[in-house]
């Protein structure tokens, strides 16, 4: 790799490094306005006008707490914990293509460099590992506490995530089997048009995705590894300052990325309507170097649009839906997703033998006349008079 | 598009990793510096909501959890089974497809004996 | 010291790259037998998988670097895990190793080394010698192993699903309870 190519590409690992961790600085502050908005309240607005400063004033609280040690903890391990929790979120995001690529002229050569950490070969299993691997962070802090309330919560959360991992990967089956690559990248590109769009010909793929990533990010609906009213505070319990910091970081993180990943399988990455005739139009009226760039500039932007909202739409999830009880929350893991998802590989490769794409339509069409037909079929239940005052 | 791949494409990975790393000690380094620091026997003790510590958290765990992991094992080597058949799906055609099917049957009658035996109900 | 020097020099950054990586591999695997809390061999058990890992990437092996990492180093060791947090990790336990069950361990793993060497000194003659002309750096890219999978190792591969089906069954049979055991 010759130097230029890797300074750019150090130079974009940084800047994607500082927005990932922007982003998540911002995710706390988003998440309570949105939690006022939806609670008819106002939320943060002492620090700053409208009360921006508001994550920076929290980030420095954190870091003037106690860095408090238990007694009976094991101290490396408890160290360890939230720096591996850390370590594996923010090395998530190296093979996310967040852009198409940038282009700039070095000996009269024109480099393209493609905006995104590594492109690789193996880029889907690259994710699939890392989310295999953020189990250790919650379960070496919890174990190491030594507190009974850690460790049940960090025994769930691991539970919970090895559950849901099987049918993450099943469900990102499909899309390979159309796509024939386990580059992101190219995944990507295949959603140029956007009726190919993956969410439309593997929409119950997108859900189970959707859902597992949540479960995945131990957000609510599926936060039973740290609910306070069973567990105090799970797997963070004994933890304070930025080593709390730190665990609740990678959980925002982990939100950004999950949420990148879901916009780049399923909703095109950075690609949007009409988006090759604005590149052309760019780089016929400003020349290959600057047009090229600019239209990377905009899909970068519309990328990030996708992002934010399915991170605001992970918030709105957590302030709608209560938590699952964990007999339902396994039930829903081991008995209906993996069987389903297993039937959506097969009928998705069955369609794809004869050509025909959006064969998982059929599940979803079938699945909701069997819901209507319970549904119709179940005892009306009786509708209490209302009494009169 | 880049069609050959080579080992030289993980080099910025590096940076990444040293990024990631510098970021987390940093943090733990100047958390632990400029915090206070007050030990008492009672505040080190680990929370118990209030009542004198029993023990410690070093037990034993239900078997369940142990099971789940089992079965996750071979799952998870199930599903890396199915990457490299997906990726090849179209070359392979009927033939690579019914071999899936088989290998499949035989998984999903596994799974169906781990639910018959009851080992997913929690209580 | 000076053919030493010398050997260095002639090294590429690639070859720079696989002698760290080859320290690294020596060091978390001794670390995985000398740690004394089972938790950190657990942990330098999983080092020394990702280290493996950059080996398969020097080689070019990226599927066989991925899977090494989502089933070892993310499943497997996940399994040993729990299965540390299963154990009675307090300190009294470790006085249970008496000395007849050290020299025992001591006897087992010296065979087992001296065999392992003698394998190998009488074996490393006979090693072909690998060449770089004519090497298709793509062999170990997902696509290829998937045609060589599912086209001439598709016995094998079914077979392994029997396997598999062996294994859950063998799991159930050892860890099921009925209603009102101890479970644990």
């Amino acid at each position: 790799m010759a130097l230029p190519i890797l300074l750019t590409k150090g130079l974009i690992i940084l800047v994607i490094f500082g927005i990932s961790l922007l982003i998540a600085t911002y995710s706390t502050y988003a998440e309570r306005k949105v939690a006022a908005f939806l609670q008819d309240r106002i939320g943060p607005n002492r620090a700053g006008p409208w009360g921006l400063l508001q994550p920076i004033a929290d980030a420095g609280k954190l870091f003037f707490k106690e860095d408090f040690i238990p007694s009976q903890a094991s101290k490396w391990l408890f160290i360890l914990g939230p720096s591996l929790a850390m370590f594996t979120a923010l090395m998530s995001s190296a093979v996310i293509p967040f852009g198409d690529s940038i282009r700039f002229a070095w000996d009269n050569v024109n480099y393209d460099v493609n905006v995104q950490g590594i492109e690789i070969n193996i880029g889907v299993l690259y994710i699939f590992g890392v989310v295999s691997l953020g189990v250790y962070g919650v379960m070496v802090g919890g174990w190491a506490s030594n507190n009974k309330f850690s460790l049940l919560g960090a025994i769930r959360a691991a539970s919970q995530n090895i559950s849901y991992e099987i049918a993450l990967g099943l469900s990102m089956i499909a899309i390979l089997m159309m796509t024939g690559s386990l580059s992101v990248r190219q995944i990507v590109n295949e959603q140029a048009t956007f009726f190919e769009w993956n969410v439309f010909t593997q929409p119950l793929g997108f859900i189970i995705f959707l859902t597992c990533s949540f479960a995945e990010c131990n957000r609510t609906p599926f936060d039973l590894p740290e609910c306070e009213t069973e567990l105090v505070g799970g797997y963070h319990t004994e933890y304070s300052s930025m080593k709390l910091g730190l665990y609740l970081f990678s959980e925002y993180i982990n939100m950004f990325v999950s949420s990148a990943f879901i916009s780049a399988l399923y909703f095109g990455g950075f690609h949007y309507p009409f988006m090759n005739e604005v590149n052309g139009a760019l780089e016929k009226s400003m020349g290959a170097v600057t047009g090229h760039n600019l239209a990377t500039a905009i899909g970068f932007l519309v990328f990030f649009g996708k992002i934010l909202f399915f991170i605001f739409f992970f918030m709105w999830v957590r302030w709608t839906l209560p938590r699952f009880r964990y007999d339902q929350l396994m039930n829903l893991g081991w008995k209906i997703f993996i069987p389903l998802s297993i039937l959506n590989v097969v009928v998705t490769g069955a369609g794809l033998l004869y050509d025909f794409k959006y064969s998982s339509w059929l599940i979803v069409v079938v699945m909701t006349v069997l819901a209507v037909m319970s549904q119709a079929k179940a005892p009306k239940q009786q509708v209490v008079p209302q009494r009169t005052v | 598009m880049n069609t050959t791949y080579v080992p030289a494409d993980y080099l910025p990975i590096l940076i990444q990793m040293g990024l990631a790393l510098g970021f987390i000690v940093t943090t733990m380094l100047v958390t632990h510096a400029i915090g206070p620091k007050r030990h008492s026997v009672k505040k080190d003790d680990p929370f118990e909501c209030g009542i004198p510590v029993q023990g410690d958290a070093r037990t034993p765990i239900s078997i369940k959890y142990f099971l789940i992991a089992i079965l996750f094992v071979l799952f998870d080597v199930e599903v890396i089974f199915l990457y490299p058949w997906a990726v090849n799906f179209k070359g392979l055609g009927m033939t690579g497809f019914i071999e899936m099917v088989l290998f499949m049957g035989l998984l999903l009658a596994g799974f169906f004996y781990i639910i018959r035996k009851g080992v997913l109900k929690w209580e | 010291m000076t053919e030493f020097l010398a050997f260095f020099k002639t090294l590429t950054p690639t070859g720079y790259l696989f002698l760290l990586l080859t320290a690294l591999t020596v060091i978390s695997a001794m670390g995985v037998v000398t740690a004394r809390n089972p938790i950190y061999s657990v942990l330098a058990l999983i080092a020394t998988f990702f280290c493996l890992s950059g080996h398969y990437i020097l080689l070019n092996a990226q599927f066989l670097a991925a899977v090494n990492i989502i089933v070892y180093a993310g499943a497997i060791m996940v399994l040993f895990l729990f299965t540390i947090m299963f154990l009675n990790l307090r300190r009294e336990d470790e006085e249970a190793k008496t000395n007849l069950t050290k020299i025992a361990s001591v006897i087992v793993g010296g065979t087992l080394m001296v065999m392992l060497i003698m394998i190998f000194r009488a074996k490393s003659s006979q090693l072909p010698v690998g060449s770089t002309v004519g090497f298709e750096p793509n062999t170990g890219m997902v696509e290829n192993l998937g045609h060589l999978l599912y086209g001439s190792y598709i016995l094998p591969f079914e077979l392994a699903s029997v396997l598999f089906l062996i294994a859950m069954v063998g799991a159930v049979m050892l860890g099921k309870r009925e209603a009102g055991d101890r479970h644990f």
